[in-house]
């Protein structure tokens, strides 16, 4: 596959997106565009660079193991779809046994 | 009349010759009076803002002197403020109602600020323009046929048009920096990590940076000091002095270099944008700056970079917006079929293409090509920046290659991307930059003349010499007083979406 090109659907399933056909077209067209332009990065000497993952040099930031109090429980079940109680209520994700 | 500066305002408060009350009373008039033209908040509660200022009088009158007493702040609806909405301008987060507050608004409502409401952004912070808003529209206050600039658009506007002297914005790309050029203010985007993202809703976390918008120099620098500095709940911030510009501002440029990139070339803009550079170029050396050519060759792959690192990045943050524990869900056949229905109607386009790149960028088989090319990309960029760093002291450049654009101007997505070209590479090499208006154009089809901004960047952590520079330069040109905005009408007939 040229680097042009994206497989829209493929790549919507990977990052659970549900989209229509014409969606798929539409963004197909518009990220192959993208694609064609980001090509300039090829002609970069990158052979021998390092990659940068962010710029500030800092290693592994510990803190101390300090006990603090967490969020309101209610406050933030107030903002879920569902809740039941004082849990979320999500779908269900292990089938029944058949 | 507005006052001159926040730092007045909140002098003014701390000596009881004003109160926070009398200033938040005023601020909602100009909101009421100008909003429905201009469109800058998503969001904002008289009693809310009453019930702050009340807390920020009872501190005063309890012998407290606050550096923002009662000074009333527009902050850009990615960032947390406890009990309020917080929606990135998404439908996805629509009617979310925010559990803690995000540390750079604490630290300015704990300086005696007054958050006056939530401001309109491009949906999570993705575009130039605030046209990618899932919720409202905002008309830059100098042409309301003209976008903001994005994508912290709401927050510029709000300030443009005198309805607040200051706010905040984030940045990752250019989304301070181009709509406060875009709209005539200073708007300011600090080093990475000088400044704590907790409760900012991240984008792409190795970019974002919080920062001020004002109407001078002095107050944006006046709201980084106070936000800045280390805090546990972000491991990023970084644990080093902030140094007060406003300690010694300087009313000239002499012993500073001014690095003017080569590859930037004035000669490629509209030839009225470029006699405003080559003007402004032109002042820095009058108020004392060596002007000095320094190269960044990498810079022109910027916008490649940061379309394959950001979106990268985003896919990953975004991927926490499932429908189970907060915001919308939209129920289907089963839990998969629920998330994809979820995010289908929950992200606007915008939102979707950068998942989309993102995810491939980062997918089996096309990790190497793209992203990984893409931060050796980033590696370049900011060695350029260190070696022209070597020979000067500030770059300076145009913070956009043009004025605010019309509406539906850049229905492509990669011309809009291009917007981004001189605030992006900076942004790569995590450097503090900000945009300075340096004066205006009037193309024959805009209502009035348009601001420019005139971006100037520092090596890392040099803060205090940028802000000091561009107070001198601004103190030097008071170019941002050749013109006011127009009065604005009541509203615009179909204005809000």
């Amino acid at each position: 596959m040229a680097s042009g090109d994206i497989d829209v659907a493929y790549v919507a399933k990977l990052a659970r997106l549900a989209l229509e056909p014409a969606e798929i077209e539409r963004f197909g067209a518009q990220l192959g565009a993208l694609l064609e332009y980001v090509k300039a990065l090829e002609a970069l000497p990158v052979a021998d660079v390092a990659a940068t993952a962010q710029v500030i040099p800092s290693a592994n930031v510990m803190r101390d193991d300090v006990a603090e109090p967490s969020l309101p429980r209610d406050a933030v079940l107030a903002a879920a779809p569902q809740r039941e109680g004082a849990y979320f209520r999500v779908p269900r994700i292990i089938a029944e046994e058949a | 009349m507005a006052a001159p500066s926040a730092r007045e305002l909140a002098r003014a408060v701390n000596v009881r010759e004003r109160s926070a009350g009398e200033l938040a009373e005023e601020a909602l008039a100009r909101v009421a009076e100008r909003d429905g033209a201009v469109g800058a908040f998503l969001w904002s509660s008289p009693e809310n803002v009453r019930e702050h200022a009340r807390r920020v009088d009872a501190r005063v009158a309890a012998g407290e002197s606050l550096p923002l007493a009662g000074v009333p702040l527009a902050v850009k609806d990615n960032m947390c403020l406890s009990g309020t909405p917080t929606t990135c301008a998404s439908k996805i987060l629509a009617g979310w109602v925010a559990p803690y507050t995000a540390t750079a608004v604490q630290r300015l409502l704990d300086a005696g600020a007054v958050p006056l409401g939530k401001t309109n952004l491009d949906e999570f912070a993705m575009g130039s323009s605030c046209e990618n808003s899932a919720l409202g529209v905002t008309r830059n206050p100098w042409d309301l046929g003209r976008v903001p600039g994005g994508s912290s658009g709401g927050s510029a506007a709000a300030v443009a048009s005198g309805q607040t002297l200051v706010g905040l914005g984030s940045d990752t790309g250019g989304s301070i920096r181009e709509p406060a050029a875009f709209c005539g203010v200073v708007g300011f985007k600090p080093s990475y990590g000088r400044v704590s993202r907790y409760g900012l809703i991240a984008f792409a976390s190795s970019l974002d940076q919080i920062g001020p918008f004002a109407t001078n120099v002095a107050d944006a620098a006046l709201l980084y000091e106070l936000m800045a500095g280390k805090d546990p709940r972000d491991s990023t911030s970084v644990d080093r002095p902030v140094e007060s510009a406003l300690a010694e501002l300087p009313e000239d440029l002499r012993g500073v270099r001014v690095g003017i990139v080569r590859e930037f070339d004035l000669a490629k803009l509209e030839p009225d944008v470029r006699a405003v550079y080559e003007r402004a170029y032109r002042d820095l050396e009058h108020l004392g700056a060596e002007l000095v050519e320094v190269a960044l060759p990498s810079a022109e792959h910027g916008v490649a970079t940061y379309y394959l690192i950001a979106p990268a990045e985003c896919s990953s943050n975004l991927a926490r917006f499932d429908g189970m524990r907060y915001g919308l869900r939209v129920e289907a056949a089963d839990v998969g079929a629920t998330y994809e229905a979820t995010r289908a109607a929950g992200f606007g386009d915008e939102v979707k293409r950068r998942i989309l790149i993102g995810t491939h960028a980062l997918s089996s088989g096309y990790y190497d090509a793209y992203y990984v090319r893409a931060q050796k990309a980033r590696t370049l960029i900011a060695a350029d920046f260190a070696k022209a760093f070597e020979r000067c002291d500030l770059i300076a450049n145009p913070a956009a290659s043009s004025p605010a654009f019309a509406f539906n101007a850049k229905a492509d997505p990669v011309s809009m991307y291009l917007m981004d070209y001189y605030t992006i590479p900076m942004s790569l090499a995590g450097l503090p930059s900000l945009s300075v208006p340096c004066g205006y154009v009037q193309p024959a089809e805009a209502a009035g003349p348009l601001p420019l901004g005139l971006e100037l960047t520092a090596p890392l952590f040099a803060e205090r010499g940028l802000l000091a520079a561009a107070h001198a330069y601004e103190r030097g040109t008071q170019r941002a007083r050749e013109h006011a905005p127009p009065p604005l009408p009541a509203a615009v007939p179909g204005g809000r979406a």
